[in-house]
């Protein structure tokens, strides 16, 4: 990886030439065989995701049919009497997501408008280079890191403070004994490895926003911070929206890390202390020794609620975007 | 686009190119099988990753040996059983029987269940005030992961522990959080002990834990336990003794107490062994065997061979492996944490052997 996370600019959008090169006329058999050999390409991909998801939805089929509704609802996940309910991977893939998304969001606002606006180009590069090299990070190093550095910290110091030095252990959140392994490990885990998404595709879009902007601002009289709030933010707003959306796409289906910090357990629990469970983990966990056929087949489903869950946050966060930007 | 898979291709070539000329090379240079056929691996196993280590061993030492190439695919129990059922290996390799079921859905006929070495969990736990290893029983460690039994203090745990200063603190349970062969020991063995157990949780390799936290592998169970004190859990012994983690005494069905090692394992088997006779299918599990010395939560890990053998050539080599593993390869076993099989078990097993059928289609 050199060029960092990929730069989903929603500023690029509408810039496609409007007519088709092929509707000219009497173009030459190579331009034809070109225009072929890239609808191929453009229409293997979405065959190949439809395939997938009808391989994954007759998989899942065999459990969704004996469980039904409960497989969304239920709590109850008994391999031996092949029982199998998933709300609380549900609940956990979208809840340590969410952690992740509110612990990294400010942050790496934060760093994309220190480095577009205020940083000399001579500490920009080092700064920028050190946060997109997180994310060539492999996750499972990020486990390793999680359990054997970022767990004692929470257990002795993090966890403490939160409950007993902000008192907020009578909130039904914070409540309970700190083991270690939580939701809160995962999302902090988390909020790490999507922070340079957000980042590198906030400072990209942030940079692309004209002087003039700026300048005009300044010229009325706005102070800095002014400036940036109210003329160089929200003219990037949905470009920093498309980051956020690319770091959260990356949090839902994140498995190795989250498995080693979740504590994966079975439970729906208000408190962040409590262990969880997330879908990519119970796939992770379970897939290589599940014997009996129901098994195998609700750990599709799992899969398959993976992929319904994360179209759904997907989508709900493009409408966002599209409301945004009007 | 084109030339870039053109260059793919010549890359796979050569790869394969190059990988078979070097083993037909090494296979060439120790020619000392008469029936060894031209192609670069002569048998194809996958399963259970427990005893892949002894396993491996095994076979690199039996290539050395014979020259009959033996590949091993260390993919999980589940997924051996799958793969031989399949027919997409010659043979496959278990830490738990195969169920009647499975058998009768497996694809060449009846499935022969060969005990090779044998496994077992130790309790592991962080206490750091105590020095002398923690005594147990079966029933504590049931009513302990069934989350009855809360507190280290508990008047039952102090009636086996007498003279240890006990702390008053909450436990913490850790179990495995991915379906494992070390798991259906464990909750083989608390099955059989506890009542509560058998109804409630039952034995598997992935169960409904009433309480605790999930660990990923050996490591991550081994991990929290480490970290964490006040924590219980459970290992698989070649794991913990290397990893040098503390370990319960566990109380056997004589009321001993006794520490898991190589010779209280293969004390479990010899206790267990009586009741087999040439008849049995050794589908048997050895938790709890009989026997002072015997270690309660012990194991035998199975290799899977279908009973007609469709290639008659293979079938040989296959039985000409095992017939040496049992005579000689056992005793590479002490060495890897894996308890060998008690030397009479051994010869009754070699004596088996003679029930595979070669060559005939089912």
């Amino acid at each position: 990886m050199t060029a960092g996370p990929p730069v989903v600019a929603g500023a690029a959008e509408g810039a496609l030439p409007s007519a088709p090169i092929a509707s000219i006329r009497g173009a030459s058999l190579g331009d034809r065989i070109y225009r072929i050999a890239t609808l191929a390409c453009a229409t293997a991909v979405p065959i190949l995701l439809l395939l997938i998801a009808f391989e994954i939805g007759s998989a899942a089929w065999p459990a969704l049919d004996k469980a039904g509704l409960s497989f969304l609802t239920s709590s109850d996940w008994d391999p031996v009497r092949e029982n199998f309910g998933a709300a609380p991977m549900i609940y956990g893939t979208i809840v340590s997501s969410l952690i992740a998304l509110v612990l990294a969001t400010p942050l790496a606002l934060g760093v994309a408008v220190f480095l577009s606006e205020f940083a000399s180009p001579r500490i920009r590069q080092p700064i920028a280079f050190l946060v997109d090299l997180l994310a060539a990070i492999p996750s499972v190093v990020y486990g390793l890191w999680g359990v054997f550095v970022l767990m004692p910290i929470l257990r002795e110091d993090l966890m403490p403070f939160l409950a007993d030095t902000l008192k907020l252990g009578n909130t039904p959140f914070f409540s309970g004994p700190a083991y270690g392994p939580s939701m809160l490990a995962a999302g902090i885990i988390l909020a790490i490895m999507i922070l340079p998404y957000i980042s590198a595709v906030s400072r990209e879009v942030l940079m692309a926003v004209p002087r003039s902007q700026r300048e005009a601002a300044l010229a009325l009289g706005a102070t800095r911070w002014e400036t940036i709030r109210d003329a160089v933010v929200p003219y990037a707003r949905s470009g920093i929206l498309g980051g956020i959306i690319l770091g959260l796409a990356r949090a839902l289906g994140e498995t190795m890390a989250v498995t080693m910090l979740i504590g994966n357990r079975h439970e729906i629990s208000a408190s962040l202390f409590a262990p969880g469970y997330t879908l990519a983990s119970v796939i992770a966990n379970e897939f290589a020794e599940a014997t009996g056929e129901l098994h195998t087949s609700a750990l599709m489903a799992c899969g398959a609620v993976l992929f319904a869950v994360t179209l759904t946050m997907n989508a709900m966060a493009r409408w966002l975007v599209y409301k945004v930007s009007k | 686009m084109q030339r870039h898979i053109a260059v793919l291709t010549l890359f796979a070539v050569a790869a394969c190119g190059g990988g078979e000329k070097s083993a037909a090379d090494s296979t060439g240079a120790q020619d000392a099988m008469p029936s060894s056929s031209s192609s670069s691996v002569d048998l194809n196993g996958a399963g259970a990753t427990f005893p892949y280590p002894i396993y491996s061993k095994w076979f690199s030492d039996y290539a050395t040996k014979t020259g009959v190439k033996i590949n091993y695919q260390s993919i999980g129990s589940g997924g051996g059983i799958k793969q031989l059922s399949e027919g997409t290996v010659d043979f496959g390799a278990s830490d738990g029987p195969m169920s009647d079921a499975d058998i009768a859905k497996a694809k060449g006929g009846k499935v022969l269940h060969f005990p090779t070495v044998l496994g077992a969990d130790v309790i592991i736990y962080n206490l750091p005030q105590i020095t002398a290893p923690l005594r147990l029983t079966g029933e504590l460690v049931a009513d302990i992961f069934l989350g009855k039994i809360t507190k280290w203090n508990d008047q039952r745990i102090a009636a086996v522990n007498r003279g240890v200063a006990l702390p008053a603190k909450d436990m913490l349970v850790v179990h495995r959080s991915d379906g494992s062969g070390t798991t259906y020991i464990f909750t083989d063995y608390l099955a059989t002990i506890s009542p509560a157990w058998a109804s409630g949780p039952g034995r598997g390799k992935e169960v409904k834990w009433p309480v605790g936290l999930g660990g990923k592998g050996n490591e991550g169970v081994a991990g929290t336990v480490k970290q964490t004190p006040g924590s219980i859990g459970y290992a698989e012994l070649a794991y913990a003794t290397q990893n040098k983690l503390a370990s319960a005494l566990l109380q056997n069905s004589s009321g001993a107490f006794v520490e898991a090692s190589v010779a209280s394992i293969t004390a479990a088997a010899e206790g267990a062994s009586g009741s087999l006779g040439p008849e049995s299918d050794y589908r048997v599990s050895i938790v709890n065997a009989a026997g002072a010395a015997a270690y309660p939560i012990s194991s035998f890990t199975w290799l899977l061979v279908y009973e007609t053998q469709a290639d008659a050539a293979k079938g040989q080599k296959l039985v000409d492996f095992m017939k040496w593993m049992y005579a000689e390869g056992q005793s590479s076993a002490p060495a890897l944490d894996y308890a060998p099989l008690p030397a009479a078990l051994s010869q009754q097993l070699t004596a088996r052997l003679a029930s595979v059928k070669l060559g005939a289609t089912p």
